[in-house]
Formats: C-alpha cells, sequence, structure tokens
C-alpha cells in the first residue's frame, strides 16, 4: 500500500470518496509524520491530532450515510498561526498573542472546515507576517527539509509562510494555507519546492486573519501541485460581507477549468527582471520556463514593467505604514501579553509590554511605519509611495494589452542558509524583489517547481495574471508543472 | 453686526468663536459593528469583536449612519461629496481599542454649508445671521475610563466604542456668546427634526468643542484655544465668555495667547489648559486600508432627500405666511421638535372639531400651546398624566371656548381636570358647572339688580366718568359667580347704561 502521506488533496479526496482508505487513516498518518517531525523541524506552534481525527470522522460518518462530500473531504491541512481558530491558540507566531485563544473562527479557515477539511495543527510562520526566512518567530526557527548537497546546514524554509512550505515539503501535511503580503506564499513555496497561489486582493475574506497590512494580505493555497492548489483555493474564496475589500463575485470551478494547452495565449516576458545579481541558475530556470510554454502552445512576448525597481522601496513604505497602525491594538489592555512594572502608568505599561511582546523585526517595521506617516514625512514618503503603487498597477495593465499571462523568477535566489541574512535587512527584503510587485497591484500570482539548482535546491517560477484571472495562472502553472516534471522531494533525515 | 465687546484696558475687544459639534447618530447600532449604541447599559454589554478590536477583526460601514450623516448635511443645504474616504488617526489610549480612530480627515462626506440663527434683540443679536459650516465628517468615538471603580485601577467601558458621531465644523463665524448659543440650539433643533440626532447634551449625545480667540475689531484673527468636550448650551456660552476674558487680560498684560487645548470646569466656572500645540499628537492621519472609499449613487441621495420632512426655517415662514401666526408665536412653535408637533397635532384636531380651515384657528391654537396649556402643565408638576394630554382633549375645550360656552379661567380648570383624570372636557364642563352663562334673560336681571344697588354709580357713569363700566362689569360677574360670557354681559350692559 502506498504511503498516504505520500498523497495530495485531490488523491485523498478522491481515495476517501471511493472508500480505498478511510479519512481517519489519513489524519493518523499525517498526525504521525507532524509529531515525528516536529522537533526538528519545528513546522507547528501547536499541533491539533484531536481536531483533525474529529474531522476525519465526520467525513466517514458522513460517507457512510451516503451523504455528499465536500471539496476538501478527508483531506488534513496545516493552517498557517495567522489565521484565528476558535478554542485554538492564535498567537501570529508573536509572544505578544501567546496564548491567545480566539471565540471566533477566520472566514477562510471557516470555509475549508465546511469543505471538510481538519486541521493538523497551527503553523508556525514570521512573526506577524513579517520575514522571508521564518526567523522572527517568536516560537523558534522553522527548518526546510532541504539540505545543499553534502551540506548538513540548517537551510530557510522561506517566509513568512515557512512553516506552511516546510510541512508540505517534509509530507507533514498534503497540503496548508498561506497568506501573501509581498510574497509571503510565493516566496516559501519556491524554496521548498512546492506550489502556492496567491490569488487576486479580496478573493479571499481577510475577516479573522491577524492583520499586517491590509492593503495587501491575501490567503492562498500551498500544496504539491497546481491541482491540489486550485481545489484548495476554490473551498477558501469567497464573497464576506464582514470584510469590505472582500470581492462580491461567485468563486469559478478553477479545477473543471484547468487546461495546460498554451494555444493562442500569450506569455509576457518582462525585461526588467533580469536584474544583476540574480542567480544564473534562476535565469536558467526561467528561461526553461519560457521553453515550456512554447511548447505547450504559447506565443511569447517581450513586455515592460518600468517602475519594478521601485516596487520594493515602495512596498517597504506602504506595508509598514499599515502594520505600524494595524499592531497598535496590542497594547496589554484587553487580551494577549501585558507587562506592568511596579507603579507603571498607562504609557509605561505600554511601553513594556510592546517591547517584551514584539521581535526585533516587528519592531523595526513599527518604526519605519511610524515615522513614514509621521507629520512632515508623510507627503515624501506615504504619498509617493502610493503614487508608485498606482504607476505599478498601470505598467501591468499595459503589460497586459500585449500578453494574457507573466512568466519570472520567483525568488532571485535559491533558500540560504538560515543566519545569512538576519544581520542584514534589506540583503533579506532583496528576497522578495519578484514577488512584490504583484502584491501591490493586488493581481493574481503563483509560484511552481521548476527544477533544482546546482546545489540541488529547489527553484521555482512565477505566474502572474490579470486581475479576476487565477484561472490564466493556474493554467499556465499547468503547463510548467506538466513539463519540468518536479518530482524530487527531500530526502529525510529528521 | 454683533455689539458683543470686551472691554480692555486698551480698549474694546471683539471675540471670534468657532464651533466642532459632536453629535451621535441616531442608529441601532455602531458605525462599523453590529452592536447596539443604546444608553445606560452595563459597562462593556454593547461590545462586538471588532469595538473590541480582536486580532483580524474587520469594520464595515453602517449604511444608516451614513444615511442620518448625508440627510443632516442636506438639511443645512450643504455640499455631499458622492466620494468620500475614511482615514485612521493614531493614538494610544486605553479607551481607543484599535489604536486609532476611524475618521474622515482628507475626504469628508459633507462640505461646505450653512445654518442660520434668528435675530434676538434681548440676547444681543440685532438680525438674522446665517453661519457657515465647514464640513460634517462621520467617526467612531472612543469608550470610556472609570477611575472611581478600583483605589489603584482604572476600568473600561467600551460600550460608547465605535459609536457613530458626525463632527459638525462651524467656520468662525460666530461673534459673541449669544450667536453661539443660538448656533448650538439651532443645530440642535435641526438634528431632531432630522431624526439624525437626539441632541440629548446631558447623555453626551451632542458635545461641543468651543474655539475661540480674540482681535481688536478689523484686524486679523488672534491665536485661538479650544475647549473640549462642553455639554450644555448655557456651558458653552460661559465657556467663551470665560475664555475670551482669560485672552484678553493675558494679552493686555504683555503675554501672548498659545494655541491649547483646554477644559472647562463648571463648578470653577473657569477653563483650564489640557496640553498645548507642543505636546499635541502626531496623529499619523493615512486613509484606512480596511475600507473601500464610500461612493453614494444618485437613488440613494435621492432617497435621502425624499425623506427629509419641511425643516424649521421653512415650518416658520408657512406658519406666518399660511397661517397667519405672528413672528414671535412662529419662531416659539417651530425652535423645536415637539413643539410644532404638538402644535400641528391640536391645530389639525380644532380645526376638524370646529368645522373650520387651520388659517382660522391657528393663533387661537398657538396661543393654547405656547401660553395656555405649558401654565396648566407646569403648575400642576407629577399630577398632570401624559397620556390624558391628548390633541383631541384640547380641541374639544377649544371648541367649548370658541362657541362662548366656557370662559378662559374655565378652559383652564377644565383642562386641569382632563390632565389629571382624563374625563371628556364636554362632560366635565357639564358636571362642574364650568360653563358660562350666556341666557340673556337671567343675566338681564341680574344687571337690573347690580344697577338697583349702586344707582349713584350709575349716575357718575351717566354724567360721563366712562371708567366706571369695569365696576358694572366686575359686580355682574361677581354675582354670576363668574360664570357670565363676558361678550353677553358687556353687550346688555352697553344697552341699559345707555
Amino acid at each position: 500500500m502506498t504511503d498516504l502521506t505520500d498523497l495530495g488533496v485531490k488523491a485523498i479526496r478522491d481515495g476517501v470518496a471511493a472508500g480505498t482508505f478511510s479519512a481517519r487513516e489519513v489524519a493518523e498518518a499525517f498526525n504521525a509524520n507532524v509529531a515525528a517531525a516536529q522537533d526538528a523541524l519545528n513546522a507547528f506552534i501547536v499541533a491539533t491530532p484531536e481536531k483533525a481525527l474529529e474531522a476525519a470522522d465526520a467525513v466517514d460518518a458522513a460517507r457512510a450515510k451516503g451523504e455528499t462530500l465536500g471539496k476538501m473531504a478527508g483531506v488534513p491541512i496545516g493552517m498557517k498561526d495567522l489565521f484565528a481558530t476558535q478554542g485554538v491558540q492564535t498567537t501570529a507566531a508573536s509572544h505578544i498573542l501567546e496564548g491567545f485563544t480566539p471565540e471566533y473562527e477566520s472566514t477562510v479557515s471557516a470555509n475549508l472546515w465546511k469543505a471538510g477539511a481538519g486541521m493538523l495543527g497551527k503553523l508556525n510562520l514570521d512573526q506577524f507576517a513579517m520575514g522571508s526566512s521564518n526567523e522572527t518567530s517568536y516560537f523558534g526557527n522553522v527548518i526546510s527539509p532541504w539540505r545543499k548537497q553534502g551540506s548538513n546546514a540548517a537551510l530557510a524554509p522561506g517566509g513568512s509562510s515557512g512553516g506552511s512550505s516546510a510541512a508540505v515539503a517534509a509530507r507533514l501535511c498534503p497540503a496548508a494555507t498561506g497568506t501573501d503580503t509581498g510574497g509571503s506564499i510565493r516566496q516559501p513555496a519556491a524554496f521548498t519546492g512546492i506550489t502556492g497561489i496567491k490569488p487576486t486582493y479580496g478573493r479571499c475574506s481577510r475577516w479573522g486573519i491577524v492583520a499586517f497590512a491590509s492593503s495587501l494580505d491575501q490567503a492562498g493555497p500551498m500544496a504539491r501541485d497546481v491541482t491540489d492548489c486550485a481545489i484548495m483555493l476554490e473551498s477558501m474564496a469567497g464573497f464576506d460581507p464582514k470584510d469590505s475589500t472582500s470581492l462580491d463575485l461567485t468563486v469559478p470551478e478553477w479545477t473543471d477549468g484547468l487546461d495546460p494547452d498554451m494555444s493562442g495565449r500569450r506569455v509576457g516576458i518582462p525585461k526588467e527582471y533580469r536584474m544583476e545579481g540574480t542567480d544564473s541558475d534562476i535565469l536558467e530556470s526561467w528561461d526553461n520556463g519560457i521553453a515550456w510554454l512554447r511548447d505547450a502552445g504559447a506565443e511569447i512576448v517581450e513586455v515592460s514593467l518600468p517602475h519594478t525597481k521601485y516596487a520594493l522601496p515602495a512596498y517597504y513604505i506602504v506595508a509598514p505604514a499599515e502594520a505600524s497602525s494595524n499592531l497598535a491594538r496590542y497594547d496589554g489592555v484587553r487580551y494577549g501579553l501585558r507587562d506592568l512594572p511596579d507603579g507603571a502608568n498607562l504609557q509605561e505599561m505600554y511601553a513594556a509590554t510592546r517591547a517584551a511582546g514584539f521581535g526585533d523585526e516587528v519592531k523595526r517595521r513599527i518604526m519605519i511605519g511610524t515615522y513614514v506617516l509621521s507629520a512632515g514625512f508623510y507627503d515624501a514618503y506615504y504619498n509617493q509611495a502610493q503614487r508608485v503603487r498606482t504607476l505599478i498597477s498601470q505598467d501591468f495593465k499595459a503589460a497586459f494589452e500585449h500578453c494574457d499571462v507573466i512568466l519570472a523568477p520567483t525568488t532571485p535566489t535559491a533558500s540560504f542558509p538560515l543566519g545569512e541574512n538576519s544581520d542584514d535587512p534589506l540583503a533579506m527584503y532583496l528576497n522578495d524583489v519578484f514577488a512584490v510587485p504583484a502584491s501591490l497591484a493586488g493581481l493574481p500570482a503563483m509560484s511552481v517547481p521548476a527544477g533544482l539548482n546546482k546545489d540541488g535546491l529547489p527553484l521555482g517560477l512565477q505566474l502572474i495574471g490579470k486581475a479576476f484571472d487565477e484561472q490564466g495562472v493556474l493554467n499556465a502553472g499547468l503547463a510548467i508543472e506538466q513539463r519540468a516534471g518536479f518530482t524530487a522531494r527531500p530526502e529525510k533525515w529528521w | 453686526m454683533s455689539s458683543y465687546r470686551i472691554q480692555g484696558v486698551t480698549g474694546e475687544w471683539e471675540v471670534v468663536i468657532g464651533l466642532e459639534v459632536h453629535a451621535q447618530v441616531t442608529s441601532n447600532a455602531k458605525l462599523f459593528s453590529g452592536a447596539s449604541t443604546e444608553f445606560g447599559a452595563e459597562p462593556n454589554a454593547q461590545v462586538s469583536l471588532v469595538d473590541a478590536a480582536m486580532p483580524g477583526m474587520l469594520p464595515v460601514p453602517n449604511r444608516e449612519c451614513i444615511r442620518q450623516a448625508v440627510r443632516t448635511g442636506m438639511a443645512i443645504e450643504a455640499q455631499i461629496n458622492k466620494w468620500s474616504r475614511f482615514d485612521r488617526k493614531n493614538y494610544f489610549y486605553a479607551d481607543l481599542p484599535q489604536g486609532y480612530q476611524i475618521s474622515q480627515l482628507y475626504h469628508p462626506l459633507v462640505g461646505e454649508g450653512s445654518l442660520l440663527i434668528e435675530a434676538d434683540e434681548k440676547a444681543g443679536i440685532p438680525e438674522d445671521k446665517r453661519i457657515g459650516i465647514e464640513r460634517i465628517h462621520v467617526e467612531q468615538d472612543a469608550g470610556k475610563l472609570m477611575h472611581d471603580q478600583h483605589p489603584t485601577m482604572s476600568y473600561v467601558d467600551l460600550n460608547r466604542s465605535g459609536v457613530a458621531l458626525m463632527e459638525i465644523v462651524s467656520k468662525p463665524d460666530m461673534r459673541s456668546p449669544a450667536e453661539a448659543g443660538a448656533y448650538v440650539r439651532k443645530l440642535r433643533s435641526i438634528l431632531r427634526y432630522v431624526g439624525s440626532c437626539d441632541g440629548n447634551m446631558e447623555q453626551g449625545s451632542m458635545r461641543a468643542d468651543v474655539n475661540v480667540s480674540v482681535r481688536k475689531p478689523g484686524e486679523e484673527f488672534g491665536t485661538r484655544t479650544e475647549t473640549k468636550n462642553v455639554n450644555s448650551v448655557r456651558f458653552v456660552m460661559a465657556v467663551i465668555e470665560q475664555e475670551a476674558r482669560r485672552q484678553v487680560d493675558l494679552i493686555e498684560d504683555g503675554g501672548k495667547v498659545v494655541q491649547e487645548t483646554r477644559l472647562y470646569d463648571p463648578d470653577r466656572n473657569e477653563t483650564r489648559s489640557m496640553r498645548s500645540k507642543e505636546d499635541a499628537h502626531d496623529y499619523r492621519y493615512f486613509p484606512d486600508p480596511d475600507l473601500l472609499p464610500l461612493e453614494l449613487d444618485d437613488d440613494f441621495l435621492v432617497q435621502c432627500r425624499e425623506s427629509l420632512p419641511e425643516l424649521p426655517d421653512a415650518k416658520k415662514r408657512r406658519y406666518v405666511e399660511e397661517l397667519g401666526l405672528s413672528e414671535y408665536n412662529a419662531t416659539q412653535l417651530t425652535a423645536e421638535v415637539e413643539g410644532f408637533r404638538r402644535f400641528e397635532d391640536v391645530l389639525s384636531a380644532t380645526a376638524s372639531a370646529l368645522g373650520k380651515g387651520e388659517k382660522d384657528v391657528a393663533t387661537q391654537v398657538a396661543n393654547w400651546t405656547l401660553s395656555v396649556a405649558p401654565g396648566v402643565l407646569n403648575a400642576l408638576g407629577d399630577e398632570a398624566k401624559v397620556e390624558n394630554n391628548t390633541a383631541a382633549a384640547s380641541a374639544a375645550i377649544l371648541k367649548m371656548q370658541d362657541a362662548g360656552e366656557i370662559s378662559g379661567g374655565q378652559a383652564k380648570e377644565i383642562y386641569e381636570i382632563v390632565l389629571k383624570t382624563g374625563r371628556e372636557p364636554a362632560e366635565i364642563a357639564e358636571t362642574e358647572g364650568l360653563k358660562q352663562l350666556s341666557d340673556t334673560g337671567a343675566i338681564e336681571s341680574v344687571i337690573d339688580e347690580v344697577l338697583a344697588n349702586n344707582a349713584d354709580k350709575v349716575e357718575e357713569y351717566r354724567g360721563g366718568k366712562d371708567k366706571l363700566f369695569g365696576f358694572f362689569v366686575g359686580q355682574t360677574m361677581k354675582a354670576l359667580q363668574g360664570k357670565g360670557n363676558p361678550a353677553v354681559v358687556n353687550q346688555i350692559l352697553k344697552d341699559k347704561l345707555g
């Protein structure tokens, strides 16, 4: 019998529906993997094996009664610990929310449970989703299951959804939720050889997701392949009246629409993404991607996104500005950590609580954000960044007059050893240079595995689509997936 | 032009006043959450996850609050901005769960408008004056700290957190405490007419930030101070008097007014510095990324406009022009919602009881509702039962009076019994003997007797002492125990005395 933990979303769902195996067997198998890998990978902040079993039993019972099963029925998943889960600690990987147990369930996670998924646990992440290597979590680094050939050095699983990427790559779960503010789904997916899609801004409700930067935050699935992502995204997405920025659109049947034939489709190659300092391995994989899509029938066209070089600086103004305000609610007054030194007044309580409760990277971004919004600097920074954002959106709009989907690398490098960039925030921020423009424009974007580099580490290719055209992104991703033949997986050392 | 001046040692000073009125929007739910807004609930009984700013919670605008603010804007003839936006005002305080207040700095919902304050000679407002309104924006209220619940700690009540407020910002167009008082009263009246705010200042549904500066007449504006959260018309006027006096004394003593926030202490009738501009917060306003811009369509605006009632100025004009009321009565009747509602109810009931047009009974009803009825009501105090005070009862009394069946004094007595007992006015008049005597024969015989008993006075009268007519009326009414119909008594007396 095949190892159940080698199966993805579709295979598990179909197997459960067909009676090949029970949902409980699946949940038990993944629960075992989660427990066995925890010490080595630290992918989960909290494991919830009982939740996984409970959901599995419900699916098995529903199947026995002949009821119609949901799209994710019998599939246990990992939940990034940025989603509020009722009765289960929700921390955003921070000390300030350690022990916080919401009385409510985020819309996205509730949608997934309704579709029959079960929860294996809450996945580790960069603190408040701020980071690109999962080194900012209060609950410790997540270790990538991948290793360079001939080295045992711990590698970054990417961030901020590093627990999600590590867990999916290491077969601790067939799929996981992620959130992407400036690449937090795509970059970790690329680092770990899995697939992840950030849908159009507004597709997935933000209600119940601990906010980082409201105008950029977007939830999405991370899984083994394109089909699994399509299935899971269908379950996550949908209009939510509780989120004013939610898209009031019907969720398309993306899985039914999957089609790798790219005939008649034009794929744009943005010339500004050929940046200095990009790995030759990355450039090579990009060329492979071009060849694969051409092979799938696409016409390849060069496009220009002239304001690309301003995207990262603009992002590092807008996102911290919003974060500095979004994180003001963590003040020790109503919930979470309170540090009240003897005789402290209110201001002193705030200072002590936030000093103890936030990590360095979070503090850095709060300070940047506070600075760029302050009187006298607001126009020069925040307003200027918003203008850049508009220009970036216009760049994409103009480019999409000449193409249907854009192909680019996901990241400028493959995964790096933990600690390599932790003293140099700017070097760390550069990881998101290819991911950030689509975030600023609110466009759907996906990373699919494209092969391994010379060191045996996975590389990802990014597909960026027009607003609301997740289907075009998924289809191009599928075309690459079928040609890349990416079957590599980390050798189990944990 | 207001002649209000402050006398200083260096001459006369003029005071310049602008008001920012915070009015709580009448709505069952808060601005961005579904929590209730009722006054007086147990602390923290009306707090949703959004109001408490739990992680991941998001604001969703309450359309009713927007509608009420738009209607208010229309009532002050203001420009309504079809595109507006919410901004975050960032600061830390324990009564502000989000760490920011959602407000509108850059693109308010309502632009420029104005309202009319009326001439009031006695108060020192010689003529009607239009006061400019800069803008109205909507924003969230904060919660409340309670310092008296625990010896060393403060408690937080978030019931008010997130309640919708309209901030109505006037231009610096007022020049005396009286004008400011009239402005607040007029604004409150409009809000109540529109139904967008109950205007209840004691419960905090309406409060004012009072901006005051002084200058020599004709010179540039001086530096202003802002006295926060003043919660009655009387206090608004007191703040202006105190603050203007303080500023004049300060300047004349060689000091300088500093731009600062002040607080009013009603017990000592003085303002105190709260914080100066130097330690003012940097609020780091920026557009709220959780909310889309607020875009209003034409249908919505049409609905808002059509739902507006007749407003005080229009109503007053109609009372004067169509009902023939005096300016004074029309002003009094239209000043408050309760006043015109009562008047219009009694007016329509009386007109139909008498089978006359409203115009024909308007003055009679105005006198009744403005002076007679309130006099009786006030004298009765708690003995008067509100439910007995029906328009039908007043109409029935006015009808009997109109027909000469009862006198003015009897009308009051009957009304008093109505208020206490709820009995029918006609039945009261009958049973309690509260009817005028109009029987000519009976009155004639009484008059004959009075004239016979006072033959000397009759002589004097006929000799030219006209003033004595009143004496004969008095004697006759006394003999009739006050129940004689004065018109009939007068007529017969005139006839008899020749």
